[in-house]
């Protein structure tokens, strides 16, 4: 199974099977799309979080921001795409995990009294969102969960697009971000949540939106990353690193063909050619 | 248990632990932790030291071993730098640095400390920044956090990069450190022993926590192979889709992960030699464990947990456990496990309490973890008699 030679002008393509949007001034992707299109002006408002129906009583009371937003645009994508969530393999990228939890742990553990509730400890894990989903879903596929600090989405992608290439399956992407509470948030200014799920296929369906492909010899370049026009949507998409995406919906939403460039690591932004499948 | 190669194998020769009384910090628990000796006295290069946490020191340390940064350096010289990625397993990063910095918050503003750095030690993504900074590596990186199969996962991802041609060689691993969140947040589930944890054993009641960095380099299987060397063969991963803390009990996953494993690598059951079971000793991941594998082995394949030496070192587990396995495979050695008092009657494997040298050729590991999260990863000695 380990390949037994170095193929430098590999092509990954995937097709864009399924979108879910959620984030501030966001509701969905159907919303999102007009907006990215200018069709719709962009409006600035906090991100509304929805109630994770899909969970059992049990969890819903446990389920985090994370949780609610992750879970959101990962049943609105694989609703788009038409497939069954149970044959999906997921990978799961956040730059970080629940920040309000993160802060309530190592309060109670600066404090005199270090009694951490189980629940409390169960969602600091990152793979948190990852795990209900699983639950929520019924899959129990692999999930690959990561981080990547600001480059998450990126590395996300990179993750969803080869899993998708090798081994020839359909996989859901969802990268997600939730704000922090003091004193987090001044070491970490992370103003509101954003979260987008996608579903990437190895074949072009009937519902695929655009073909997306990475060539392994270029896609890796010191090319600066796409902005945005709209002042208020390019300022979302640098608060928040999930948001980093935008370019790549923004190209979705135009129906557009080229080159996106997305933020990843230091001196290293990821390229991906995209062009419309309608 | 000892830093490199060398006094790994010796400790697991002669069957010594890592285990002692948790002196922590201000931990006020009864457990054992399997501390590594000398982590607050290394000091990182100068360049690096906003990085400066536990979790990369122990990382540092891990690096330092064995001429892995010599291997790592001629890879990059090899393929160019930008074509190495950096793929490391770790649950709680740098945690252990936001926890100090909340004893130290500004008693008006409840500000944090000058000196606390949260993006180069606390976030999860840290460690594996610091290893790509460390080697000079200029390609793709990320941190794969999925509780304790975490650094076994980290061998799935990068192969499938390997496979996809982006990368030609890749820098993998686990790194996990002491730090209050887990050793509260495992005590609040009632899940830490108050002795050395006891895998497999009919009194085991949980785990010892323990801490780890462990390092690989992964590439293409050459023309010419070294008899010795360590062949990835297969990986198997899944998900439960049962409960956040505790596995599903008839070991449903884990079994799917195995097999997808075994499957990959186009080897049966029969072939494996040696199991290193994920064995946490709590209750519940042995028994549904052992069920596991007795549906897919039968009671005779030889199998341990090797937790009992090094405790559950959470993150860096699968990284800790796929280098044991690399020592079995060289050196002909079974572990046996440790702290074993009475094997559970209920747990009906062929599991090893004393030493076993042999010749070994393929080896299958266990990494299951919260969230319900599983990999199998199969290693195969090079050797005459790999498939």
């Amino acid at each position: 199974m380990t390949p037994t030679s170095a193929e430098h002008t590999q092509t990954l393509r995937v097709f864009v099977d399924g979108i879910g949007l959620l984030g501030p001034g966001l509701a969905n992707w159907a919303h999102g799309r007009d907006q990215l299109k200018g069709n719709t002006p962009y409006l600035a408002a906090r991100c509304a979080l929805p109630l994770p129906a899909a969970l059992p009583a049990a969890e819903r009371r446990r389920a985090g921001a994370v949780v609610k937003v992750s879970l959101a645009v990962g049943q609105e994508a694989v609703a788009a795409s038409g497939l069954q969530a149970t044959a999906l393999p997921s990978v799961f990228s956040s730059s970080s995990g629940d920040a309000i939890n993160c802060h309530e742990i190592c309060s109670a553990l600066a404090s005199g009294d270090r009694l951490i509730s189980p629940t409390r400890f169960h969602n600091s894990v990152h793979n948190a969102s990852s795990g209900y989903w699983s639950i929520s879903s019924g899959s129990m596929a692999s999930s690959s969960v990561l981080c990547a600090r600001d480059a998450s989405f990126a590395a996300g992608l990179l993750e969803a697009m080869t899993q998708v290439v090798v081994e020839q399956t359909a996989v859901l992407l969802v990268a997600y971000d939730t704000d922090y509470p003091e004193p987090l948030r001044s070491a970490r200014p992370l103003p509101d949540s954003f979260a987008v799920g996608l579903v990437l296929a190895p074949q072009r369906s009937e519902r695929s939106l655009a073909q997306w492909a990475l060539e392994s010899a270029s896609c890796f370049t010191r090319t600066a990353a796409d902005r945005l026009d709209d002042d208020a949507l390019e300022q979302v998409r640098r608060s928040i690193p999930a948001a980093r995406c935008l370019p790549l919906l923004r190209s979705v939403a135009t129906q557009g063909t080229g080159r996106v460039v997305l933020d990843y690591l230091e001196e290293l932004q990821l390229a991906v050619q995209v062009k419309p499948c309608y | 248990m000892g830093r490199g190669l060398q006094p790994t194998l010796a400790a697991l020769r002669a069957q010594r632990g890592g285990l002692a009384p948790c002196r922590f910090d201000t931990v006020d628990l009864t457990t054992f932790t399997g501390e590594v000796a000398g982590v607050d006295s290394v000091q990182l290069a100068v360049e690096l030291t906003d990085f400066d946490c536990r979790n990369n020191r122990l990382a540092f340390m891990g690096l330092m071993q064995d001429g892995f940064s010599d291997a790592v350096a001629a890879a990059a010289q090899q393929y160019g730098a930008q074509r190495i990625g950096v793929f490391i397993g770790t649950s709680t990063s740098g945690i252990l640095q936001t926890e100090l910095a909340y004893r130290r918050l500004d008693p008006v503003s409840g500000a944090f400390p000058a000196d606390f750095i949260y993006g180069a030690t606390h976030n999860t993504f840290s460690v594996a920044d610091f290893t790509r900074h460390h080697f000079g590596l200029t390609g793709p990186a990320v941190v794969v956090s999925s509780a304790c199969s975490s650094s076994a996962k980290v061998f799935a991802s990068a192969r499938r990069m390997m496979a996809a041609g982006l990368i030609d060689a890749a820098v993998v691993g686990g790194v996990d450190s002491l730090c209050l969140t887990t050793l509260y947040g495992f005590n609040s589930l009632g899940l830490l022993s108050t002795l050395a944890c006891r895998p497999f054993d009919v009194s085991r009641d949980g785990i010892s926590i323990g801490e780890a960095a462990a390092f690989a380099l992964l590439e293409r299987v050459p023309r010419q192979l070294e008899e010795n060397a360590v062949l990835l063969l297969g990986v198997g991963e899944s998900s439960d889709a049962h409960h956040m803390s505790s596995p599903h009990p008839d070991g449903r996953g884990a079994l799917m992960a195995m097999k997808d494993a075994l499957k990959m690598a186009d080897l049966d059951a029969a072939d494996i030699d040696y199991i290193n079971l994920h064995g946490t000793a709590t209750q519940s991941n042995d028994a549904a464990e052992a069920k596991a594998v007795s549906a897919l082995f039968g009671r005779e394949t030889p199998c341990s947990s090797t937790k009992g030496a090094t405790g559950h070192t959470l993150g860096a587990a699968g990284g800790i456990e796929a280098v044991i396995c690399a020592l079995a495979l060289q050196q002909g050695l079974l572990p046996g496990g440790l702290n074993l008092q009475q094997l559970d009657p209920a747990l009906p494997l062929n599991y090893l309490r004393e030493n076993r040298e042999q010749t070994v050729t393929r080896i299958l590991s266990n990494s299951f973890g919260f969230g319900g999260t599983n990999c199998s990863l199969v290693f195969g000695l090079a050797g005459p008699a790999v498939k």
